[in-house]
């Protein structure tokens, strides 16, 4: 297992998809009853990928924490799902959605794989409308598009700012369909705590359900790990609460690599940090940078005046406002990729002209965009000479029409009414780039262990672009995934079904047991909620958004230290033999302290700066990232160790053939 | 601020639950509703006592796993949001504030606050989808233009959560307008057209073996209803089956 084989097809790049899927093999309709198949996790990926494989015929498992399929946390996705439809004759196409893509992700992706991605992208939009997906559409009954970050063009479907939430419902329904055929059995409020190989082959997962406790085993042929991204290592982040690594850090444990965990994407627009009380941080869609202009104020006393609260945005005059982003970036303005916005946010901050009681946030203010649709809007309804009010009221309601459900949201959490004050946002935790290092096919180093979706780490490189997450989700659920693991499954037509009376699901349910009997047997100083805070404060502030050696070093050995005090002294209150939260957020936190010092030994082991990785060591004059492609054009893939610092490095060599690799500009 | 809770604690389904009364201190008015729970459970956590068991994931008002009835009102006092959304300042130093899980025959208690709604999935189920497989073979998705209105009022319907408070708001615990916000999102598109007839058949069916009262059109349900779904999605529900009926 220690040579990385990344499987992509031989010939050119806008055929290897196509040239492949005639290639690979195929299991008759009639042996696919004979087949099982488990899916962890029922987001956008595992839920469109449990359906497909269900409609193709094979017996399907789901698993997930919560009390629906439908509550995964694809749902809490706000902007758009990007497709190279090129319905807005903008010159969009397969060619230049893989190209943003690949520019966006700082030049740290597979190419085959980001083509592909690109190519599947249209398909999706088709499905979802054939699903009955409600997508915004303009008055002639066409769909609307609209823009976003780091790209010229619009290629975002949406509908509101629940695009995420309608997708994941057209997936939950399509689930829903092969349930009602008894072709999936979902297993909701089941957790799973191991992967369970048999001959060096995932066959099976152990579970708990979460309500009785009961501990349960489930083979199957194959294990889909489609269970999201680990930002909760961070504590706070955007994040659901249970959001978790544990399904990608148990399969870590038996032998599946964990690629490049330092890339993290830091989403520029979130509400603030209001008091050490809060559980979540919340976005607030990148979709808003479409109309809404980012400032601080230029001077340093009106900062420090609006800190102590005797200024209000609204009295800064225009000439007195650092439009910093259009400044920097003059081509792509507001609208520059997601790591390159929240630095400079940062950077501002840093330097003093934070606006709000912390000193951490800057402005995204509507004011202009409101006025630009009012008098829009006022000369479609005839009226030549608005009043200020008039054009107010016009354009608030064009605002209202395309963002509503977040304004609305904004106002409930901060108490204050963006259509008459600008937004604060500031950068928090979002998405993990990171995660399972997988083949081409999908496949992890396990054979027959695969994983999608934000789980893996195949598309985007070293930032994600916006829009680009649930493209990603449902292309590895409903296109790419029930394909290529067809080409695995037909070796197992004559197999039979996986016995689960085997001494390996004897093991691992033996060594799940243990695992939590060790959890509860803590000596009981602190709840799991203060290890899982500590940790947080660490990460954030040593491996956020910008990140150095010193700093780092110092993470790994911090991290160390509180595993340890975790081990010890952990409380976790009630039985193993009933439903208890503390006890799976124990679980939880227990993975996360060994992931978070992987984590900052990665950052730590790249001596570059690409996307979202920021090393203040390698920055250019005018602070920007800093690549090396000459000693750093590789995926990092580690093995796992139980002392994470030990944990050994293989690298994936990133081959580029059909673009030029060259620094990324957004001027 | 210092609030007094009235909390309904029930170790399992088959136990006998009772209301249990605790004091709670330093909430602060920027903290959510569950914020303010998470800080009640870590104080029991410490003086080792077992935490309230609550369900809820996004905090963001949309995954519908939170649910409560607080003071009596599904989500509480506050309009168009859920408890996750409920912020502390809708309170005032020195309130009591009674919490209970959501109500109804069809969502059994599994533990304290947490409810079993699976009856809603099961609904879905029962004919909330359009049978078109996975084949990226389907037409292209601007072949059938669809009117803005007919698409706008689709998605409208389809963005029910989920979380129930519509059935804990009425008092027959219909769940007429849940499964109605599903039926109207796929009346309302000519994808969901084919299907119509058997849909609303095999989801009313499902809705009325649950459990679920029936609906006297009280209203109550919209205006508990966090993502503010329409009663009218009530009246095309019932268009709908009437015509599926004589349809046969």
């Amino acid at each position: 297992m220690s040579e990385l084989k990344s499987n992509i097809p031989d010939g050119p790049l806008a055929q290897k998809w196509t040239k492949h899927k005639n290639d690979i093999n195929l299991v008759n309709p009639a042996n696919k009853r004979n087949i099982d198949v488990i899916v962890v996790g029922t987001g956008l990926a595992g839920g469109s990928a449990a359906a497909t494989l269900a409609e193709l015929g094979y017996n399907v498992k789901t698993f997930c924490y919560q009390d629906s399929p439908r509550r995964a946390h694809s749902i809490a996705a706000q902007g758009g799902i990007n497709a190279a439809k090129n319905y807005q004759g903008d010159g969009d196409s397969n060619y230049r959605l893989f190209y943003d893509t690949i520019k966006g992700g700082d030049y740290r992706s597979r190419e085959a794989n980001v083509y592909r991605l690109a190519e599947v992208s249209s398909n999706i939009i088709d499905q979802c409308v054939a699903q009955g997906v409600p997508f915004a559409r303009e008055y002639g009954g066409l769909l609307d598009n609209r823009s976003f970050g780091g790209v010229l063009v619009s290629r975002t479907f949406y509908a509101k700012g629940q695009t995420g939430q309608q997708l994941l419902l057209g997936a939950y329904s399509a689930m829903n369909r092969q349930i009602n055929r008894g072709k999936i059995q979902p297993f909701n409020r089941h957790e799973m705590l191991d992967l369970v190989l048999v001959d060096g082959k995932a066959r099976g997962i152990i579970a708990r359900d979460l309500v009785t406790g009961a501990i349960e085993r489930h083979s199957a042929h194959a294990v889909v790990l489609a269970s999201g991204g680990y930002g909760n290592v961070f504590f706070l982040s955007t994040n659901a609460m249970g959001s978790n690594v544990m399904a990608a850090w148990r399969a870590h444990r038996r032998g599946a690599y964990f690629a490049n965990p330092c890339y993290t994407q830091i989403h520029p627009t979130c509400i603030p940090v209001s008091g050490d009380h809060q559980s979540k941080l919340t976005l607030m869609s990148e979709s808003l940078r479409n109309d809404g202009r980012i400032w601080v104020p230029a001077k340093k006393e009106d900062a420090e005046a609006i800190r102590a609260g005797k200024l209000k945005p609204t009295e800064i005059k225009e000439e007195d406002r650092d439009y910093y982003l259009e400044r920097r970036y003059p081509a792509f303005g507001n609208l520059v990729p997601r790591d390159v916005a929240s630095r400079a946010a940062k950077e501002r901050c840093d330097a003093g002209f934070g606006v709000n009681k912390t000193g951490e946030a800057v402005y995204l203010d509507f004011k202009s965009a409101i006025i630009r649709y009012g008098k829009e809007e006022a000369l479609i309804n005839g009226n030549q000479n608005p009043t200020d009010q008039e054009v107010y009221d016009y354009g608030k309601k064009v605002v209202e029409n395309k963002y509503g459900n977040l304004f609305q949201m904004y106002e409930k959490i901060v108490d204050e009414d963006p259509y008459k004050t600008p937004m604060m946002i500031y950068p928090a935790v979002h998405y993990t780039m990171g995660g399972l290092w997988v083949d081409y096919n999908l496949q992890t180093t396990i054979p027959g262990c695969y994983a999608a979706g934000e789980a893996n780490f195949s598309d985007h490189g070293a930032n994600r672009l916006g829009a680009s997450a649930l493209m990603q989700g449902l292309a590895d659920g409903y296109f790419v995934l029930p394909y290529t693991i067809g080409d695995y499954l037909s070796k197992d037509i004559r197999t039979g079904k996986i016995p689960t009376d085997s001494p390996e699901f004897d093991q691992a349910e033996k060594d799940v047991r243990d695992r939590m009997t060790k959890l509860m047997s803590g000596k009981g100083t602190h709840s799991v909620d203060y290890y899982h805070k500590k940790l947080g404060k660490i990460m954030w502030n040593k491996c956020g958004m910008s990140r150095n050696a010193k700093e780092l070093q110092e993470a790994m050995d911090e991290i160390a230290e509180l595993r340890k005090d975790f081990w010890e002294n952990v409380k976790v209150p009630g039985t193993i033999d009933s439903k208890n939260a503390e006890l799976e957020k124990a679980g939880r936190v227990a993975d996360f302290l060994e992931l978070g010092e992987l984590f900052a030994k990665d950052a730590l082991t790249r001596n570059e700066s690409c996307g979202g990785h920021f090393r203040e060591e390698y920055q250019t004059p005018e602070g920007e990232a800093l690549r090396d492609d000459e000693n750093f054009s590789f995926v990092s893939a580690w093995e796992y160790n139980e002392n994470p610092r030990e944990a050994k490095l293989h690298k994936e060599e990133l081959v580029f053939e059909n673009i030029e690799v060259k620094t990324r500009s957004y001027k | 601020m210092k609030l007094t809770l009235k909390i309904w604690r029930q170790e399992s389904a088959k136990a006998k639950g009772a209301m249990k009364t605790y004091q709670i201190d330093g909430i602060d008015g920027d903290m959510s509703f569950l914020e303010m729970l998470d800080v009640l459970n870590e104080d029991l956590i410490n003086k080792g006592e077992v935490p309230v068991e609550f369900d809820h994931d996004c905090r963001e008002g949309i995954c519908g796993s939170c649910s409560l009835q607080i003071n009596g009102e599904p989500h509480g006092p506050d309009r168009l949001v859920t408890t996750c959304q409920l912020h502390m300042r809708k309170f005032n130093d020195g309130d009591t504030i009674t919490i209970e899980p959501f109500r109804a025959t069809a969502f059994p208690v599994i533990q304290d606050l947490i409810v079993d709604r699976s009856a809603f999935d099961r609904i879905q189920q029962a004919g909330g989808y359009i049978s078109v497989n996975t084949s990226g073979n389907t037409v292209d998705a601007n072949a059938i233009p669809i009117e803005k209105q007919n698409a706008d009022d689709s998605f409208y319907a389809a963005t029910c959560i989920g979380c129930g408070a519509c059935v804990a708001a009425c008092k027959n615990a219909s769940a007429m307008l849940f499964t109605s916000a599903k039926v109207s999102q796929f009346a309302l598109l000519p994808q969901g057209e084919v299907e119509a007839t058997e849909r609303v058949q095999n989801m009313v069916r499902q809705m009325d073996l649950e459990g679920f009262g029936n609906c006297t059109n009280t209203g109550a349900c919209e205006i508990e209803c966090p993502k503010g779904i329409s009663l009218e999605n009530i009246a095309r529900m019932n268009r709908e089956y009437l015509s599926a009926v004589s349809k046969g």
